[in-house]
């Protein structure tokens, strides 16, 4: 794999952090956010931070930005350079100034960051209206001019556009557009890619480095994904819960991680190389879809309304004990399905049989009996337990409304709370008491309370870190086994796919454009829609567990 | 994640609201106003006991006196003794005030429920509370007392319905926005029963935001009582109320301003403190809701 090695020991220093602490207010008596963070990044050089989540990655940043939340983080040591000024001395109005001429920030979600009721145009028009004194017309030149360096087709039409008639790609080009139309020194990246589908996100990655390299800007890059650090960085700093752990060349760092908690999180990148097929299906087909489509909306009342068309002629089987994964982009219809099998929604036509039952068009009541051979664990672990209510409470729900005692239920509950590896007083505990990882087990635990025959996981382990990631899959993988349970796994993430699918589908636009067993999609993928996510996975050519190339064993 | 509050049922935040340390940080004003409120309750809770005189009690040759020791507040045209009247008259004016704010809210909730989760029926009754909207409530409240007659309980009624409207478009927003949630899907998956999902699951989130409107609408049900009776829709004149006892001193209020003078004080003050204490409930019950700065 090419990385990026680049020799900076030529190049100016840009940016300077020494000793940099961070502390909750001193009444908290909390240890450091940030305890004794240095760095240092040159000009044209991209710097990652990388770390899980709560590391302190953000807040560095923010303290760079002179943006910590007023009387909930206080810089108490250390100091900031940026070329030859102290960011730390300076007052907000001059630090106002900094912000926009010399340190730009691009942040997650180009959405909230954009105003929705102002042109986008206007927007970055406006950055140069107030801090710099061109007139109306070479400010709209300049605009253009940014706007056709960011590669936004028809930028006269862009320019009148407001942000929500935009995708998200486009989106963050014009952030791009906005952070670097003033040319600062410093770009500062927040997670820009992480709500992006993979072929987007290898575009805008590439964006960013063709614009620093025409500019020479410095960019410091934050992320949690080791296959992104691969592709863009040129050194690369790990955090752990506010200290800095190891800092290195990439190639360095890849190749021979220093510290142990380096070479856990490396470890943890799940690998894009199939899982070994297992066994062929011995049991019979417990999920079959057959056509299944759904248009959302339409009809209307007065006026015949065409609606979207989710999903297209689905049609799959899982055998019993087997994963199967519906991977796609935003907007494939992978979610869809997954709704439609869980019957959240009615499929508009087709045949969901379950267990030899066409579950497709029931109704609410006649429903009820098959709910319980059917159940689902959600992408956020912070919504989908009822914050109100005991895990115990929660985890009775299913089995009590078909009849179990509580109490016989409870105890069974126990038992799989050490199944799912928490301890048994977890049950009288509420979820916020839990952390995110710790709320999925406890999500899973409760849709295998009803022994279903079918478990639908909607990006069951897409919001959890990767150390995290990978014990979640481990945990589905051993009950899966000692269960025989089927597993409909929906995920946007191929390298997951790839850990735990024993068959993949892939969806385009509500189609199944290619199905087959896992390790002969992945490996050798028929459709141009499956070779380009394949090619778009950041650093797909890279062994993250065993620090060497793929194929050099 | 870090910025994850700890949830509470409704009952958990009210009682938070009497421990110490939250005390302390709500300042002088929502003191006052709950000192202020306490002392009108008991005051008027214990009116039969307090007032000197039957507020009925008529004495001709004991006309628009002023304050004596015996009358405390001077009498009216008619010769009853003020104080005694606005005390009771405020027993009359809570007892409707806080009687059409738990009978709106109750009904607003039940109504605002079934209309957040079931689509056929949010058509329907969103449209009846379209028109129910449209109509003034005052006029409204008017037209219902003039069909019904003068009694208390149509008065609570002529107050309620056009409140109606109000709690069950705030409850309907909140179980619009907390039926997507994924632990209600995960109900429905579970198995569970429609009533389960709308009481156990979807209710609690609405506690909140109700108990908030809940001390509006008793502060708006206790002006809008004063309302009608001033302009003679509201109880019977037997019945002294707040709005009674005004309206009966308009006439001589050159003469004689205290008669409209205590009343309206003890009105003002009621409302004011009531409404004080909504904002500071919504404050803790709904941070986010909090005016910047404070």
């Amino acid at each position: 794999m090419l990385f990026k090695s680049r020799n900076f020991d030529d190049a100016k220093t840009v940016l300077t952090v020494n000793d940099l602490t961070v502390s909750l207010p001193p009444a908290a008596k909390a240890p450091p956010v940030l305890n004794r963070i240095s760095l240092t990044i040159r000009q044209g050089e991209t710097v990652c931070l990388v770390g899980e989540s709560g590391s302190g990655k953000s807040v560095t940043s923010l303290a760079i930005m002179g943006l910590l939340p007023k009387d909930a983080l206080f810089v108490t040591g250390g100091r900031i350079t940026l070329s030859d000024t102290d960011l730390l001395e300076q007052s907000p109005s001059a630090m106002q100034d900094i912000r926009a001429r010399r340190v730009a920030m691009i942040f997650q979600e180009p959405m909230t960051a954009l105003n929705p009721v102002m042109r986008v145009g206007d927007q970055i028009e406006e950055v140069l209206e107030s801090h710099t004194s061109l007139s109306a017309e070479e400010r709209r030149a300049r605009v253009i001019d940014i706007m056709e360096q960011v590669h936004l087709p028809d930028v006269e039409r862009i320019h009148r556009s407001y942000p929500h008639q935009l995708s998200g790609g486009q989106r963050q080009r014009i952030m791009i557009a906005m952070a670097l139309v003033l040319e600062p020194e410093l770009l500062i990246a927040d997670e820009p890619t992480t709500a992006l589908d993979v072929t987007t996100q290898q575009q805008i990655l590439s964006l960013i480095a063709e614009l620093q390299e025409k500019h020479g800007t410095a960019v410091l890059f934050i992320t949690h994904d080791m296959g992104v650090v691969a592709e863009i960085a040129d050194t690369v700093y790990v955090m752990k819960s506010g200290d800095l752990v190891e800092h290195a060349p990439i190639e360095t760092l890849l190749r021979a991680p220093k510290q142990d908690y380096t070479q856990n999180l490396l470890r943890a990148v799940p690998s894009l190389i199939p899982r070994a097929p297992r066994a062929a299906p011995g049991g019979d087909p417990v999920l079959k879809v057959e056509s299944l489509d759904m248009i959302y909306g339409g009809g209307g009342f007065f006026v015949k309304r065409p609606g979207t068309h989710a999903a297209k002629d689905v049609t799959f089987t899982v055998a019993r004990g087997r994963t199967l994964g519906i991977v796609g982009e935003s907007g494939s219809g992978k979610s869809t399905v997954a709704r439609c099998i869980m019957r959240l929604i009615a499929p508009t036509a087709g045949a969901i049989r379950l267990r030899d039952t066409d579950i497709a068009h029931l109704s609410r009541a006649q429903l009820k009996p098959h709910r319980q051979h059917l159940q689902v664990v959600f992408q956020d672990p912070f919504r989908s337990l009822n914050p109100r209510w005991t895990v115990g409470r929660s985890l009775i729900e299913g089995p009590v409304n078909y009849g179990t005692a509580p109490a016989q239920a409870m105890a069974r509950a126990a038992e799989l709370m050490e199944i799912v590896g928490l301890p048994r007083d977890s049950l009288d505990r509420y979820p916020h008491q839990f952390s995110g990882g710790q709320r999925q087990r406890i999500a899973i635990a409760r849709a295998v309370m009803m022994q279903p025959d079918v478990l639908v996981a909607d990006e069951a382990v897409s919001a959890l870190d990767v150390s995290v990631q990978a014990q979640v899959l481990d945990l589905l993988n051993d009950l899966q086994e000692s269960l025989g349970i089927t597993i409909v796994f929906i995920t946007h993430d191929l390298r997951v796919a790839a850990q735990i699918c024993d068959d993949v589908l892939v969806m385009q636009r509500g189609v199944v454009v290619e199905q087959g067993p896992a390790a002969a999609v992945l490996a050798n993928p028929q459709h141009e829609y499956t070779k380009s996510l394949i090619e778009a996975a950041p650093g797909r050519a890279w062994d993250f567990a065993n620090f060497r190339e793929l194929g050099a064993a | 994640m870090s910025h994850y509050a700890p949830p509470s049922s409704a009952l958990q935040s009210v009682l938070r609201l009497f421990s110490i340390p939250s005390l302390a940080k709500l300042g002088v004003g929502p003191m006052i106003a709950a000192a202020v409120l306490a002392m009108i309750v008991i005051v008027t809770l214990l009116s039969p006991w307090l007032a000197p005189f039957d507020p009925l009690e008529m004495n001709p040759m004991n006309r628009l006196q002023g304050p004596s020791d015996a009358n405390l507040l001077g009498t009216d045209p008619f010769g009853r003794d003020i104080y005694s009247r606005v005390l009771i008259g405020g027993r009359v004016s809570l007892l409707i005030g806080i009687g059409a704010a738990i009978v709106s809210v109750f009904l607003g909730l039940v109504i605002g429920l079934v209309a957040g989760f079931f689509r056929l029926a949010d058509t329907i009754i969103m449209r009846i509370m379209d028109s129910l909207m449209a109509i003034p409530s005052i006029l409204l409240a008017i037209a219902l007392v003039a069909l019904n007659g003068p009694s208390i309980t149509s008065v609570i009624m002529a107050i309620t319905i056009p409140e109606i409207p109000r709690v069950v478009r705030l409850v309907r927003s909140v179980v619009l926005t907390a039926r997507e949630e994924p632990y209600v899907e995960a109900a429905i998956a579970l198995g569970s029963s429609m009533p389960k999902i709308l009481f156990q699951h979807l209710m609690p989130n609405t506690m909140a935001p109700l108990i908030v409107q809940g001390t509006y609408i008793l502060a708006s049900a206790i002006l809008t009582e004063a309302i009608l009776s001033f302009l003679g829709a509201g109880v019977s004149t037997e019945i002294p109320t707040w709005g009674n006892i005004m309206a009966e001193g308009r006439q001589y209020f050159r003469v004689k301003p205290e008669l409209i003078l205590w009343p309206g004080l003890m009105l003002s003050l009621c409302i004011l403190s009531i409404n004080l204490l909504g904002d500071t409930a919504r404050d803790m019950l709904d941070p986010r809701l909090k005016k910047r700065g404070e």
